[in-house]
């Protein structure tokens, strides 16, 4: 076509890039992840009667269920020893931490599964970096753990808990966990744009991770059942790390922490995994992002 | 093609082209692979665009039409960053898109937060995005609304919603795809006003349209696709016609020698519609008196001709029929090669809608001696603040008055 020719195409820049990941743009960036994660809070917490409390209602309840079964009933709890020898007096802490903390890794991840596919209106009407969407499910559980954790230490301050120096780890002990479940947010809703069943197969890998990791079952207990090679296999698990780590450092120092069951190197190699797993997820999504609206 | 000072086009595009891929039975789930992991999938390959190359120049109002499927759609969206596609494409300035006729809404939340939430996307701050609502809204005419959960929204709303929106981000260039086909007579004069609005600020706008009246009467240039690739890049005129002929099949050959169905002696050139000062428009307010004119050019000598108009409405009931010959049996003779025109004035009482007349021009006699017949080429607006429901509009006087009632005559008894 003659006009086509007559067009100035060297003169033009930089083509556009069509739909990406990621923007250049950061801010813009920032303020729709914040933005999408708000009002999502906001419609599931103002759109029922009890609003927030029902979502601080769901760990607790699930505390109260476990907390009766196995110490009162199952005498777990009485059981569980901090040391061997030495009756743990802040078991109900540490399982109400720990319920907490999976609670955010488990929304986190499986609202993530389907968010690329229920905003779907989104995608294929506008132009906008795609990863907002699995970071912003992530950011609203955040949101959850942040008024969660005021809970737990409401509850640990009146169970005798005082405040230590390690809590200063908190932040990196969250830290770690936001990545682990930022990378799978990304690799299970990229997937979830082919596959329909990585939904309910992942609702029985999060189940299998809760038993996986200590939260009802102290460490000491799977110590004493496994070999201690296995059992630095089951601290490698992100969800075990973090979870004995809080156990250790916010609440009870008489509990060991993940340094002192994996070594230096074995929580490395920990943070090694969770890596290596922000990055498949990262690769995953970067490269079927372009191709997610035509694939809806 | 005009340019920029600078000499650069607000939107380029050098040979875009786009495939998707329709697996033939689409396996949905990690089982089947894991299951099957060896079975090779078939794909059937679907070329959607083929080499499309053109420009738009900044403040060009530029049209791209086409049938269903030829691909209009998902060129705008390799330009809005929604699809990847082969070869380059350049935007000059922010884009603001309206497409499937939306914005991209969450259903769940209230017109602000899907409003914030859109300028958010498209660039602003949530600060400026805050201060662009009152003007989406008064523009939508949603003011009662404004609380409402969109999924409670009509889809008439829905979509003076969505273009709002997209209007009034201050984009520089606009997408837009096919918004006159919804919406009532109201909403659709109010979107030739925004399209002359902006036509007069400058923006750089791409409309995707089937209504070959828009297109003309707004469009600077426009291109035509067909399966995917370009038919005809230039006048807006040249491409309806070309529309025209791709949709109806109709032959250029065949027309300039027959007419459109007729023997071919005489050919309507143009129909439009007037107001009383004599102004051409695409939309006329209920209640006045208006004209429509035919163009018309004898091909042959022609005595006594007659035409006829039948004014359709969108169901396609003819509501208003006239005839020259009514008035005007004998119409005198005509030499080859004279042009005239026919006018029909009425009162215009016409609910309102969009109306498509079809003019015909016959031979002498009962009018079935066809010389040509004028159709889908032309069609207008017509507009009213108040719309009973009726076909039309009469000036009806409505009065009340008391009775004397059963009961008090008896108790008068």
């Amino acid at each position: 076509m003659s006009v086509a020719e007559s067009i100035p195409y060297e003169s033009l820049g930089r083509p556009i890039r069509g739909p990406e990941a990621l923007t250049r743009d950061w801010r813009r960036f920032w303020h729709l992840t914040l933005n999408i994660a708000r009002t999502e809070w906001k419609l599931r917490f103002f759109g029922s009667v009890l609003g927030y409390f029902w979502q601080l209602m769901r760990p607790l309840l699930l505390f109260g269920v476990l907390y009766t079964f196995f110490t009162v009933i199952g005498h777990v709890g009485r059981g569980a020893a901090a040391a061997p020898g030495r009756p743990n007096h802040l078991y109900g802490v540490q399982l109400l931490g720990s319920i907490v903390l999976f609670t955010f890794f488990a929304e986190a991840t499986g609202a993530a599964v389907s968010s690329v596919v229920q905003n779907e209106p989104l995608v294929r009407k506008i132009q906008f970096p795609r990863m907002v969407i699995p970071l912003s499910v992530v950011l609203g559980a955040l949101f959850n753990l942040g008024l969660n954790l005021v809970v737990v230490l409401i509850f640990a301050l009146a169970s005798g808990v005082r405040p230590m120096l390690s809590w200063l780890e908190l932040p990196l002990i969250i830290a770690l966990l936001t990545v682990f479940a930022t990378g799978l947010a990304m690799l299970l809703s990229s997937l979830y744009v082919y596959f329909r069943d990585v939904a309910p197969i992942w609702e029985v890998i999060s189940q299998i991770l809760f038993y996986a990791s200590p939260v009802i079952v102290p460490l000491l207990s799977v110590q004493r059942a496994l070999s201690p090679s296995l059992v630095k296999v089951y601290m490698l698990n992100p969800l075990a790390t973090t979870f004995q780590q809080f156990r250790h450092a916010v609440i009870n120092h008489a509990t060991p922490g993940a340094t002192q069951v994996l070594g230096y190197g074995g929580v490395i190699a920990g943070v090694g995994i969770v890596a290596a797993l922000f990055a498949i997820g990262f690769t995953v999504f970067n490269r079927t992002a372009p191709y997610v609206a035509e694939n809806l | 093609m005009s340019l920029s000072p600078d000499g650069l086009p607000a939107v380029a595009a050098r040979s875009v082209g786009k495939s998707f891929r329709i697996p033939e039975q689409r396996v949905h789930t990690l089982k089947e692979r894991a299951l099957h992991p060896r079975r090779r999938i078939r794909y059937q390959t679907f070329r959607a665009l083929n080499d499309v190359s053109f420009a738009v120049a900044p403040g060009e109002f530029f049209g791209i039409a086409g049938r269903n499927g030829s691909g209009k759609s998902t060129l705008l969206k390799c330009i809005a960053g929604i699809y990847r596609c082969e070869g380059d494409i350049w935007c000059h300035g922010r884009l603001s898109t309206f497409i499937e006729l939306g914005v991209g809404f969450n259903m769940d939340l209230a017109a602000r937060d899907n409003v914030v939430m859109n300028g958010i996307m498209m660039g602003l701050s949530p600060r400026e995005a805050r201060r662009r609502y009152d003007s989406v809204i008064d523009f939508a005419e949603l003011h009662e609304f404004r609380d409402l959960k969109l999924k409670n929204y009509s889809s008439g709303m829905l979509v003076r919603l969505a273009f709002s929106v997209a209007i009034q981000v201050d984009a520089d260039i606009l997408l837009i795809d096919e918004v006159l086909a919804v919406g009532d007579a109201a909403f659709a004069q109010k979107c030739f006003d925004v399209f002359h609005r902006l036509r007069d600020e400058g923006k750089t706008i791409v409309l995707v349209t089937h209504d070959m009246g828009a297109l003309q009467r707004f469009c600077h240039h426009a291109m035509l696709l067909e399966r995917g690739s370009v038919v005809h890049l230039g006048k807006p005129e040249e491409v309806a016609d070309r529309y025209l002929e791709i949709n109806f099949g109709r032959d250029p050959e065949t027309i300039e020698a027959r007419g459109g169905g007729g023997d071919g002696d005489a050919r309507v050139l143009e129909v439009w519609i007037e107001d009383e000062q004599g102004r051409r428009l695409p939309a006329v307010p209920q209640g006045q008196r208006v004209t429509l004119r035919a163009h018309v050019r004898f091909m042959v000598d022609v005595d006594d001709p007659q035409a006829a108009v039948h004014v359709y409405n969108e169901e396609h009931a003819a509501v208003v029929v006239a005839s020259s010959w009514v008035q005007h049996e004998h119409s005198g003779s005509f030499h080859r090669g004279e042009e005239v025109v026919f006018s029909f004035s009425f009162d215009n009482v016409l609910a309102p809608g969009r109306y498509s007349p079809v003019i015909t021009l016959a031979h002498r006699g009962s009018g079935l001696d066809v010389m040509d017949r004028y159709e889908r080429g032309f069609s207008f607006m017509v507009t009213s603040t108040l719309a009973m429901g009726g076909l039309v509009d009469l000036a009806t006087d409505v009065t009340i008055e008391r009775v004397g009632s059963q009961i008090e005559q008896e108790i008068g008894a």
